[in-house]
Formats: structure tokens, sequence, C-alpha cells
């Protein structure tokens, strides 16, 4: 029976070995050591690496950056997704075209979600440019300014996360039975009342979900830094994968990006089990 | 003068009729049944009522005020659904306490009269459970606690009672009635179970395609029942409805006037037919099924007419296939008309004639 198990366990458990537990380890293993050249081979330096990327600037904009890039991405698409979802569930004309509507930003691969915003972005060129000088104010380089670039990128990510969210949030509306709402009619409750006191505590494990979700993709969604601004001007709108790509695969000084990596790891694991265990206890599920 | 009024209502939706001018005035203080088979639209004249539904055509009036248009909140009423429609996220005491919150009365009077709808019901020590970990009958009870907490003169209830087992079923229905009678509820009840109705409600609505078929005490649905649909839709078993021109002379009541016999469907109580070994002036029968029921026996039996049900006292032994004659006092037998379905008054003929006019 053990051996049975075993067998029904081996294809999930092979896999995550070899792609997951193994590389994460080696990563681990590979901050703990210094870059090899051809005449110093890598050794043992301990925790040399993180010393010394602690005391690098870069990385404390980096992660400054990053923490602006999800302090803002993730409040802004759930609320919007929670809105639009609200909007598109109730019985408007034209449902479906506008569910489909708020939905294609999703479908569209983040590359060319990229490209098609750095039309937008282009300037005294792009749309927006074209727009504000209609009431006549000046060109603006949104992406090649340290001011904005950024919160150009921020942009983007909202854009295209808010419709995938609020996919989510339709689901869990369709199950919220409508006698809930005439019975809360009956009691005296409003729209928003009703709102507030029923729908969006009911939508709370969804909420928990996408906010897992969001915080997750504002680490590792970065696809459209390749596009828009490569992480410029300055490391203005560099995240940290980015930062860690650069280094491994730009600069070549993969301990250094084992490092970040490991970084990224043990905060993201230690954020996932304070939103499970936080979150859980005032989630109500059904 | 009536409570509850409801005015040539109208209600259509694409393709299917909801309720069609329908008038109906109901007395303060009583239980009210609308009974019908699915999509006769009791339902909708319940929603209507409540507010939940506008009316195509016609008014609504509570106490004498036209509620047409004014939202359920403001009618005065509280309503029991089907589904209990308990909010899952909060627990019985929230649930039960959710309209007084909503309507911003003040803690201590909400705990007041938290405690007494709590002792009403029967749910004291529940207080602090969700939703999801009572039983059926419980869930029941806190959707009953939330409806007569507010202390509205009207209480709404569409089907309260399908999703509980026969036997729950049998006692809730006595304590839903001891309620409405303590607190002087008025309560409309929509229920497709005839037995309900018959056993809780002062007058029986009993609907059809969207139209009132009759409305009276659920003795004079029982007795006089104006219409076959009436006849065959109330009674356990209903009532046996035979061609009359299957049906021995002998055994016929008198028609109204010389309406031809092809014309006429006979009705008879399964309680009023007696069985006879063998009797020429009967009908006869071949037995089919016998079902014991303890007090009393229900006989299937086929005859050349059509199928029949008899209920005779005690425990009979009939073997399937075996030969009977059929017989009853054609006092006890009703006479309807085939195209209208109106009940036709054994000697004075009136009554039914004007009825079917009206139809």
């Amino acid at each position: 029976m053990a051996l049975y198990g075993w067998m029904l366990l081996a294809p999930a458990l092979i896999l995550l070995i070899t792609f997951a537990f193994i590389p994460a380890f080696e990563t681990v293993w590979a901050s703990l050591y210094s870059k090899g050249t051809l005449r110093r081979p890598s050794h043992f330096v301990g925790v040399e690496n993180y010393l010394s990327l602690f005391s690098d600037p870069a990385f404390r904009k980096v992660v400054t950056n990053n923490l602006i890039y999800a302090g803002i991405t993730i409040p802004v698409s759930i609320a919007i997704a929670l809105g639009m979802a609200l909007w598109a569930n109730a019985q408007i004309i034209g449902r479906g075209f506008v569910r489909a509507a708020y939905f294609t930003p999703t479908m569209l691969p983040m590359i060319a979600a990229a490209n098609l915003w750095l039309f937008f972005y282009t300037p005294d060129l792009g749309v927006i440019d074209r727009i504000t000088a209609l009431f006549g104010f000046p060109s603006v380089n949104w992406l090649g300014q340290q001011e904005t670039a950024l919160y150009s990128v921020i942009a983007v990510t909202i854009w295209k996360e808010a419709g995938f969210y609020m996919i989510f949030y339709l689901a869990a509306l369709q199950t919220i039975s409508p006698e809930l709402r005439e019975a809360a009619t009956v009691e005296g409750a409003g729209r928003w009342t009703y709102t507030r006191r029923v729908v969006l505590p009911l939508l709370a494990p969804t909420t928990m979900f996408v906010l897992v979700n969001a915080l997750i993709n504002s680490v590792k969604l970065i696809d459209h830094l390749f596009i828009l601004t490569k992480g410029g001007p300055d490391n203005a709108s560099k995240l940290i994968l980015y930062w860690v790509w650069e280094m491994a695969f730009a600069y070549f000084d993969t301990p250094q990006a084992a490092t970040m990596t490991t970084l990224i790891l043990v905060v993201l694991g230690i954020v996932a089990a304070v939103q499970f265990a936080v979150l859980e206890r005032r989630v109500h599920y059904r | 003068m009536a409570f509850i009024e409801l005015q040539n209502a109208t209600k259509k939706w694409a393709g299917a009729v909801g309720i069609d001018n329908v008038s109906l005035s109901i007395a303060k203080g009583s239980f009210v049944v609308l009974l019908g088979p699915s999509g006769c639209g009791k339902s909708t004249t319940l929603r209507i009522i409540a507010g939940l539904e506008q009316p195509d055509q016609g008014r609504v009036l509570i106490d004498g005020r036209d509620v047409t248009g004014v939202p359920p909140s403001k009618r005065g009423i509280s309503m029991v659904f089907q589904s209990y429609a308990l909010f899952p996220h909060l627990n019985v005491a929230e649930n039960i306490v959710f309209g007084l919150k909503v309507r911003g009365v003040g803690r201590a009077e909400r705990d007041e009269r938290l405690e007494t709808a709590l002792a009403r019901t029967g749910l004291k020590g529940y207080e602090l459970r969700k939703p999801a970990q009572l039983s059926g009958g419980q869930r029941q009870r806190v959707a009953l606690a939330r409806a007569i907490i507010a202390d509205h003169p009207i209480c709404l209830m569409d089907e309260p009672l399908s999703n509980l087992d026969a036997k729950l079923r049998h006692s809730v229905r006595q304590e839903i009635r001891s309620l409405q009678r303590q607190l002087d509820m008025t309560v409309i009840y929509v229920t497709h179970d005839q037995t309900e109705a018959m056993a809780m409600a002062d007058v029986v609505v009993l609907m059809k395609d969207g139209k009132i078929e009759q409305a009276g005490s659920p003795a004079s649905l029982y007795e006089e029942p104006a219409t076959a649909f009436s006849a065959s839709f109330v009674g356990t078993p209903p009532m046996t409805l035979l061609p009359a021109s299957g049906v021995p002379e002998a055994l016929l009541p008198q028609p109204p006037q010389a309406a031809a016999k092809e014309n006429l469907i006979l009705g008879i109580r399964p309680e009023s037919i007696r069985v006879t070994a063998g009797s020429a002036n009967g009908l006869q029968g071949t037995v089919q099924n016998a079902e014991f029921m303890g007090a009393e026996t229900f006989l299937y039996a086929g005859t050349a007419a059509g199928p029949l049900i008899a209920r005779l006292p005690g425990r009979v032994s009939r073997a399937p296939g075996e030969r009977i004659s059929l017989e009853w006092d054609r006092g006890d037998a009703v006479l309807f008309d085939k195209t209208s379905g109106r009940r036709l008054e054994s000697n004075s003929g009136n009554a039914g004639q004007k009825r079917a006019v009206t139809a």
C-alpha cells in the first residue's frame, strides 16, 4: 500500500525535486561562494555576498522601487478589479461586452501589452502626448525621465492585472445567491449597505487569493521592463527580479544573483506565511 | 376591511405569464396560503406583495395605502425565503439582528429583542454558530427569528418548509401557526403542498396558470370544489374524476339541466366510495393495488370509465386482479362541466353557470 502511495506521488515529486527544490538549494549554495574566474576559482565566502549586497546603493534603490511598485499596483489593481466586477455583474446593457473588454488586457502577453504602451508613452507621437497636446500641455518623456518612469511601468501593470483579478471576483459574485440580496432588501439594506455588509465579506476568500497572487506577481512579473525601460533611466524603474536577471545574464555575476534570489525566496516565504496565518482567521470560508 | 389588497395585478415575462389580472384581499391577522402547482404564479404573487417584483398593471394596497412602487423595506413586511437566505458569514445572532442594525436600532433594544426572538424560536444557545454549523431545521428557525424580530405586521413565506424532511415539516408547521397566532401577524404563505395548505390556512388561494382558481377556507375548498382542478388538487388521495358517460345511472347525481352526459365529468371523494363483492348496480372494476396506511386502506381500482381510488376504513385485504363492484351515494358525487371544468350545482344550476361565464 505504501508503495502504491509513493507511485501516485512520484510524478509530481520527481518534477518538483528536479525543477524546484534542487535549483533552489543550489541557488542558496551558490550564494555562499565567490565569483569564480579563470585565475581565481570560486571559493566559500560565507555571508560576504550578502554583506556586499546590502552595502550596494543599487540594491537599496531596487528594493525601494519594488516596494513602491507593489504598494501601488496591489491595492489599486484589486480595487479596480473589484469595482469592475461589481459593475459587470450588475444588470447593465451590454454586460457581455463589458466583461470581454475588461478581460482583453489579460489575454495579451505582457510583451505585447508593453509594446502597445510603448506607443502610448512615446514622446510627441504617442497617444498620451497627442491628447495632452490638445489641451496645450508640453510633451513628456514618460519612460525617459526618472520622476515618471516607475509610475508609467506601474500603470501598465495595473492595466494588465486588474482584468485578470476581475475574473476571480466575477466568479465569486456569481456564487452569491440572489436571495441574499432580496433578504437584505427586505430588511432595509440599501445597495451600499448590502455591498459592504454582505458582498465584501463573502468576497474575502477571493480577495485573499487575489492578494497573494498580486504580491507574487509584483515580484515576478518583469516582462514589460525589457520593452519599456530596461530598468532605466539610472535604475529609476528597475525591479528586483530584473536586477537579478541583469546580474546573472548581463554581468555574469552568478553569486550575487543567487544571493538576491535567496533573499527573494525568504521574503516571499515569510510574507505568504504571515498572510495565510493572519488572514485565515479573519476570512470566512464556506 | 381588507388589510392587504391586490387589485388586478398582472405580470408577464417574455414568453411566460407570471400572473394574469389577479385580485385578492386579505384580512388582518389571517393566515393565507397561496397554493398551486409549480409555475402557477403563486410565488410571483407573493413577490409582488413583497415589492421584490413590480406588477405590469394593477396595484398593491397595504392597510389602505397604495404601496405599488414602494420598496420592500417600507412596506412593513418581513420575509422567509425558501433557501432561508441566511448570511453565511454572520452568526445566528448577527443574522437575526441584521435588519435592526441596518435600521439603526440601538444596542440595548437590539439585544432585548434578540433575546425574545431567540426564546420564541427556541434558538437559545446557538447565538454564536454560523449557518453552516446548523441543521436544516435550525436554519429555518433562524430565518423565522429574523422575520419576527422586526415586529412587522405582515410576514411573507415562500415555501419555507420545502427543504425540511417530512417529520420536521409536520412540527414546524404547527410552530409557525402558533407563532402567527401569538404575534397576531398576517401571514401569506406560498406552497405547492396541499397538506400544508389544509393544515395551516385560514384561507387557501388555489392558483393555476397565473389565475386564482378558487379561494376559501380549507373546508370549503374540500367540500365545495369550484372546478375539477380544485377537486383533483386538494385532498390526499385526490378526488377521482371519471367521464359521466362511463358511470352507471344509479351512481350519477341529477344534472342541473338536460346536459348531455358526454359533456360531464363526475367527481367522487375516495372516502365516499364503498366496495361490494358483486352488485349489478355498481361500477365494475378490478383491484390493482391496495395500500394499507394503518387506520385506512387506499384501494386503487381500474374500471371501464378510468382508474379510481377508494379510501376504506381499517385494513382491507383485496388481492390485485380481484373483481369488485364500487358504489356511492349519488348525493356525494359532484358534476363538472367538461369544457370549462366548473362544478355544476346539482339542483340549482345557476351558481355553476354564472361562474362558468366569468371564466
